[in-house]
């Protein structure tokens, strides 16, 4: 809706009656705004007056008389046509405009923009952010293993009794994670035997052996599945958890109160949780591995006709102690896989709330990976101990 | 013994980094002043108090309470220098899984040997000191800002402490409850006879306690020495003047 004509004036109109029209007389521009300036509807462009804007114009002026209301629509509009014109060295008279938009306009142009160092610089080529992010990895390296240290030395202090925690803690938390887990470790366990008893079924069928799906399904429950899942889960229900209680505290300076008082905050708030995810992680993966083998025992007598006793025998047969042994010490290892995660994630949070969201991610992440690479290291060890 | 200030700090810098927050920072707080640290935001108060407390290590320099070096010390002395300290932290830093009570028990618990019944005694008459007698088995969340800092206040001073350090003890609060504290302080140096530091940038707060100060430039990275902070009002350098009055002067 743009018209030039030959005396230098043209016009440009919105829809809801707000009209730019600019007049040109030798050197200077002058341009009109009338009607209404507001967000809600479409305004003209400014590349209207960017157009008209050609080299012999060294001088813009404004006429608002017949302007009615106008917000940040009309406010940025401006602001882009005053840029334009210091880009070109135009000089602008603002006479023209209501007090009020000169105002906000003075304001807005008082501090001139910063150029930020160091922002900006985040987004690379993919080999910069592999870099950056490998370099990050290596960097957060030795605080784990400083972490480590510390809970080692509060350990120590623990059996030599100079530990100091309060024993009322641990119980909530033995509690928290104890029988509050044993709903989810219970319809997760059943549900991996019953998978686990399909999946031999179909296998073992093959061969006419289906009475080795109790085998299967014992040993792979005792020994791997129910410290991996029960593992999993509590990385997932109990590792963000520390790592948000932690990152909170941190947040609040309750850390550091307890720093400037000598109180270690190992002792005080890891030790607690490492005990009593070690103490009851293992009991969960007991569990988890008997719901498992129950689904097993009612898939196989319900769906494969396997009696009952026959099953049973199955799996006495093939349960050894050693299993229930190899599974407890990954129940163990795993609980305290994810305490480590946990705290660590939750000791080192930032200070603001965004930053205890990222610790909970992170503490989770950093769970399933410590206890992905613990299983396999301690498959391979056990298989080559023939244990 | 008597000739030694309570804290000296020696030449002392503070870094993040390769960034340098305040440096060559020398000065001395002397038995019963209350001592103001103030700034504008950003300038490095909390950095330098994290300094004195032990929660960062400064980059050079020293800091002295009773002519010990705090910082080259070996860990034990270090933990017993720190309990000649009680700190007050901005938000409170209330434990908050403890109720009032056991948040003030637990430095009594930890390095005095008292009886429980003994503690209970102690706690609660920390607690009325401050004004909240009765609030003995509230938690940190069922509390009003203020109640909050008094409460941080009685457990700062669980210990007895010879120095207690307080960072922006009026941040937060209306200006009668930040009046109330100011009083507060004033009366605890008064009758226990504490030495007190405080870092603020709450002028009425600044002018009402003060009794040294030293004012902390974010633009040089350095201090202004400013003395008692009224008469830095009255005649002082202009930079801290013109930080007094809200920038009239």
């Amino acid at each position: 809706m743009t018209e030039g004509n030959p005396e230098g004036v043209s016009t440009s109109a919105g829809e809801a009656g707000q009209k730019l029209e600019t007049r040109r007389t030798d050197v200077s521009l002058l341009v009109v705004l009338s009607g209404r300036w507001c967000l809600d509807q479409a305004l003209p462009s400014r590349e209207h007056v960017e157009r008209e804007l050609s080299a012999v114009v060294r001088r813009l002026t404004f006429d608002a008389a017949a302007l009615g209301a106008w917000d940040s629509g009309l406010l940025t509009f401006l602001a882009g046509v005053l840029k334009a014109c210091a880009v070109r060295g135009i000089e602008v008279d603002q006479g023209g405009l209501p007090e009020g938009i000169r105002h906000l306009l003075a304001m807005a142009f008082a501090v001139p923009e910063q150029k930020v160092a160091g922002r900006g610089s985040r987004n690379g080529n993919l080999l910069v952010r592999v870099g950056t992010a490998a370099m990050e990895f290596f960097r957060g390296a030795p605080a784990m293993l400083r972490f480590l240290g510390e809970i080692t030395l509060s350990f120590l202090r623990l059996f030599t009794g100079r530990a100091r925690f309060r024993a009322s803690d641990m119980w909530i938390e033995i509690e928290q994670v104890g029988p509050r887990a044993l709903p989810i470790v219970s319809v997760i366990s059943f549900l991996v035997g019953l998978i686990l008893a399909y999946l031999g079924a179909d296998q073992l069928r093959l061969v006419g052996a289906q009475i080795f799906i109790a085998d299967l399904v014992a040993i792979g429950m005792v020994r791997e599945v129910g410290a991996l899942m029960t593992g999993i889960i509590i990385a997932g229900r109990t590792g963000a958890a520390f790592a948000a209680q932690l990152g909170t505290m941190q947040v609040n300076e309750e850390i550091d109160a307890f720093k400037t008082l000598g109180i270690s905050p190992v002792d005080f708030l890891v030790l607690p949780r490492m005990l009593a995810l070690m103490l009851m992680v293992p009991l969960l993966t007991l569990y988890a591995g008997f719901v498992g083998m129950l689904a097993g025992l009612l898939v196989s007598t319900l769906i494969f006709d396997i009696s009952f006793f026959e099953y049973y025998n199955e799996t006495l047969r093939a349960l050894e102690l050693k299993h229930f042994w190899v599974g407890l010490s990954k129940g163990t290892v795993y609980g305290a896989m994810v305490a480590f995660a946990g705290c660590l994630r939750g000791m080192q949070c930032g200070r603001s709330a965004e930053a205890v969201g990222e610790a909970a991610t992170s503490a989770v992440v950093t769970a399933i990976l410590l206890i992905t690479i613990a299983a396999s290291v301690m498959t391979i060890v056990y298989y080559q101990l023939e244990i | 013994m008597t000739n030694i200030p309570d804290i000296e700090v020696r030449d002392l810098s503070m870094a993040y980094g390769d960034f340098v927050v305040q440096r060559d920072l020398n000065f001395t707080v002397g038995k019963g002043d209350i001592f103001v640290i103030m700034g504008g935001n950003g300038c490095g108060k909390t950095t330098l108090m994290r300094a004195l407390t032990g929660l960062q290590q400064p980059a050079s320099g020293a800091v002295f309470y009773g002519g010990e070096d705090f910082w080259n010390v070996a860990p034990e002395d270090q933990t017993r220098l720190k309990r000649r300290l009680g700190i007050m932290f901005q938000g409170g830093a209330l434990w908050s899984s403890l109720t009032l009570a056991e948040n003030v028990a637990l430095p009594l618990a930890e390095y005095a040997e008292l009886s429980p019944a003994r503690i209970a005694e102690i706690v609660s008459f920390k607690l009325a000191l401050v004004g909240l007698a009765g609030f003995e088995d509230f938690y940190p969340s069922e509390l009003s800002g203020g109640m909050k800092k008094r409460a941080s206040l009685a457990r700062a001073m669980a210990l007895d402490p010879e120095i207690l350090i307080i960072d922006e003890p009026s941040s937060g609060l209306d200006p009668l409850t930040a009046r109330r504290l100011d009083d507060l302080i004033l009366e605890l140096r008064d009758s226990l006879g504490a030495t007190i530091v405080v870092i603020s940038h709450d002028l009425a707060s600044i002018l009402a306690i003060g009794s040294d100060s030293i004012y902390l430039d974010a633009d040089t990275h350095t201090m202004i020495p400013t003395g008692n902070p009224r008469q830095a009002l009255a005649s002082g350098d202009p930079k801290v003047r013109h930080f007094l009055t809200r920038g009239t002067a």
